[in-house]
């Protein structure tokens, strides 16, 4: 049994190995972030590999926040050249960067997302606005006395709206770990509540306080202002589906009832099972998402780190690859895969901004 | 007397309800193996009629000019002006004019999604391979895009009104001209085998994550083998016993084989990524994670197989003078190698349809290229189900299914392997 201990020896070489610092350098660009914008990244990324002699990027989806976490690490050439993300930078995590020595970012919008609110074909249409939406999921709503709230009573959507059908509230959606998630009760929840004037107030006295100083008054009215508008119902009215859109999708054919909550590429490519509600009176389409009707969308961008331009090969050409117009244009392969581009103007804009590096400025 | 018989009426009374509970308790056993059995049976029959279909792909036969002006280069140019001509447009060309009827902005897109863009790349590598073809005109048959080969394996139903079809009715009397001329055939899918990652499902394939899948278990094998079969020896052969220490690492192993295996992705995201600087994706990483997740299992079977060698036989060695090395190494051990081999085997298989632990460390990644080697980037089998499952496109739902097919098929017979292996060196005392 001499070639155990020859094993042995050669585990314990590997181990060693392992543990001997890895040359520097990499030769394949490195991306991380939204899993929104991964769909998009990956087919530029492809393309990229493909079309060029550069190596395929490899691209992990971590959600727009755990990216930029990794993104802001540091400079060091383990760190991610990209994020992508479906909301913008937040001013605290460019400091986060900023405090890591990652001061040189470039922002690049890509598009725009639309999130679907959608039924089985079989089912009845529905014509939605975003009051409704937040009168039928929120966890409590205003009693219509004074700025008071109560749990959430309304069951069937004739409850929230006498227009709409007498069908028990049943919505399926993502979890809350999902960006989709974020950014339904952000443009859709957030918007109904938003209708109730006493509570679009708190916002504005937080950002009065803020201003006069106050912090900590500041943030209890924010606090207070989200926790009304984002806090969807635990009571079963609506179900956390999981993260796999597909599968919302097999259950609202199942039950023709329900409403589900995904993004739009996946009700464009399921057009023959499920179709989409309209929104405030907007119907959910390519062109409506495109010129800012629909009012449940959102922006979608990426982040480089433009230290990194020069040491990883190909970078400022997947940019170019990425901001072309084969790409990202109207006709571009990105469409095809349910991006929602910029209109041209902006598109020439952004282009001339991402090939020049233009730094990052917040405002 | 009297007592004798009742006592044997009473006995045959209870004998009666003995039966019954015999009866009962097989039946119930027989029942829950046919529950089990419905079970997989359930499972496998919608994986494979699911998965089936992905086996065959779609192609079309396109006759191609390859058309110097359109290409703008000649059979004398650099090998980069041919690598990068725009073959894209010769396609569309070639396309327009079997159809000249598509018209407007969304048919001609339609049409030229026909076939799938890799056409432009298969025929880019043709012409470099041999630029005599330029000027002339050949048949290629390409991949057909994942519309098409979706309807051409029946599951878009054309009674639908257009609407509510992907596939319109002009896209509709395109395939029938094609169906007519036999340019469309459906072939097995070797693409599935030999192409990486891609977000286009007509050409994604299998061998990026299989190649991923088997870097990655060959790095667990040279680490966790090892480890831990000396462990398991030491534990078993040399360790003093009833001391305090030994009783606290036997029951941290044992607790070890059942910690969740996402918190070993932790371990490995804190200590090989932040403290040891391994890369993160590689198979080398994820090999390492593995191994400390099949460590105790393997330690544990092969402290099993080695405590059922027979005493006698160590003994008898000792006794005609080996070291305890040699008698562990000439008799326990391999004596002892059925049982460990096997323990091995169904812990690699273990790791081989892990994805908990990877995804802390970035093996749950978009990953186009086939690995090369140890330190490229990579994914494996499960991960690659995972992330098919998430895609939006409807040809990818068939895929997912024959990927797990695959899977399913490498655990059979790594299993197989592992029953062989026990069949062949066991022996009976």
């Amino acid at each position: 049994m001499k070639h155990i201990s020859l094993l042995v020896a050669t585990g314990l070489t590997a181990t060693t190995l392992a543990s001997t610092s890895f040359a520097a350098g990499r030769d394949h660009i490195e991306i991380v972030g939204s899993s929104t914008v991964y769909p998009f990244a990956t087919v530029v990324a492809e393309t990229f590999g493909k079309k060029t002699q550069f190596k395929t990027p490899k691209i992990e989806s971590t959600g727009s926040g755990g990216g930029l976490k990794l993104f802001c690490a540091g400079n060091g050439i383990d760190t991610p050249d990209i994020t992508n993300s479906s909301r913008r930078i937040k001013a605290s995590e460019v400091k986060k960067c900023a405090s890591n020595g990652v001061t040189n970012i470039t922002e690049v919008q890509v598009g725009f997302d639309g999130i679907a609110i959608a039924n089985a074909k079989s089912g009845p249409a529905f014509v939605l606005s975003r009051k409704d939406l937040f009168l039928a999921l929120a966890k409590q709503i205003p009693s219509g006395e004074a700025d008071e709230l109560i749990a959430n009573p309304h069951q069937t959507w004739q409850d929230v709206n006498p227009s709409l059908p007498n069908i028990k509230i049943e919505v399926l959606g993502p979890p809350p770990t999902s960006g989709t998630r974020d950014a339904f009760a952000e443009l859709a929840l957030e918007g109904g509540c938003k209708s109730f004037d006493w509570i679009a107030q708190l916002k504005a006295d937080s950002k009065v306080a803020k201003a006069s100083g106050d912090k900590t008054l500041a943030s209890t009215l924010k606090s207070q202002y989200k926790g009304v508008c984002h806090t969807v119902r635990e009571d079963g009215a609506y179900i956390e589906a999981g993260e796999n859109d597909n599968l919302i999708v097999q259950k609202l054919e199942k039950n023709p009832n329900a409403l589900g909550v995904f993004g739009f590429s996946f009700l464009d490519q399921n057009s023959d099972k499920v179709k989409g509600a309209q929104i405030d009176g907007v119907e959910i389409s390519f062109e409506n998402i495109a010129s800012g009707d629909y009012p449940v969308s959102r922006p979608l961008f990426f982040y480089v780190k433009n230290n990194h331009i020069g040491k990883v090969p190909g970078i400022a050409e997947f940019i170019a690859e990425f901001t072309s117009e084969e790409a990202w244009g109207d006709e571009g392969y990105l469409t095809e895969k349910g991006l929602i581009p910029l209109n041209e103007e902006k598109r020439a804009a952004m282009a001339d901004s991402a090939r020049t590096l233009k730094p990052l400025s917040l405002d | 007397m009297n007592s004798t018989i009742t006592s044997t009426q009473i006995i045959q009374a209870s004998l009666r309800k003995r039966y019954a509970k015999e009866r009962r308790f097989r039946f119930f056993g027989l029942l829950s193996i046919l529950i089990s059995f419905a079970f997989l049976i359930v499972l496998l029959f919608t994986i494979i009629s699911k998965g089936l279909p992905a086996f065959q792909q779609t192609y079309i036969k396109l006759d191609v000019t390859i058309d110097e002006t359109i290409l703008g280069v000649t059979k004398d140019s650099e090998h980069n002006a041919l690598y990068s001509a725009s073959y894209n447009k010769v396609i569309k060309q070639t396309l327009t004019t079997m159809f000249p009827d598509a018209s407007g902005r969304k048919q001609k897109r339609a049409l030229k999604n026909l076939v799938s863009s890799s056409a432009a790349y298969d025929l880019r590598d043709a012409v470099v391979a041999d630029p005599s073809l330029l000027g002339t005109t050949q048949s290629f048959w390409f991949l057909a895009k994942d519309d098409v080969d979706v309807f051409m394996k029946g599951k878009i139903d054309r009674s639908l009104p257009e609407t509510e079809r992907r596939i319109k009715d002009y896209q509709l009397s395109w395939i029938d001209a094609l169906l007519a001329e036999d340019r469309l055939e459906k072939r097995f899918n070797t693409v599935l085998f030999t192409a990486g990652d891609s977000r286009e499902p007509e050409q994604a394939g299998m061998k990026g994550a299989i190649m991923g899948s088997l870097y990655t278990m060959i790095i667990t094998l040279l680490i966790s083998f090892p480890i831990a079969v000396a462990s398991a020896a030491y534990l078993e052969e040399f360790a003093p016993q009833n001391n305090r220490w030994v009783d606290i690492i036997e029951i941290n192993i044992n607790n070890l084989a059942a910690v969740p295996s996402i918190v070993f992705g932790l371990l490995g995201l804190a200590v090989y990524i932040n403290f040891f600087g391994v890369p993160r994706s590689t198979p080398l990483l994820g090999g390492l994670v593995l191994a400390l997740m099949t460590l105790p299992t393997i330690i544990i079977a092969s402290r099993a197989a080695i405590k059922a060698v027979p005493p006698s036989i160590k003994e008898a060695a000792v006794g005609l003078g080996a070291s305890p090395v040699q008698t562990l190494f000439h008799h326990t051990l391999p004596l002892a190698m059925p049982g460990i081999l096997t323990g091995t085997i169904i812990g690699m298989a273990q790791a081989l349809g892990e994805t908990a632990p990877l995804l802390m460390i970035g093996m749950v990644a978009f990953v186009a290229e086939v690995p090369q080697g140890f330190l490229d980037p990579a994914t494996v089998m499960p991960v690659q189900v995972y992330l098919w499952s998430d895609s939006p496109e409807r040809a990818f739902t068939e895929r997912t299914s024959a990927a797990i097919m695959i899977l399913l098929a490498f655990l059979v017979v790594m299993n197989l392997l592992a029953i062989m292996l026990r069949k062949k060196f066991e022996r009976r005392w």
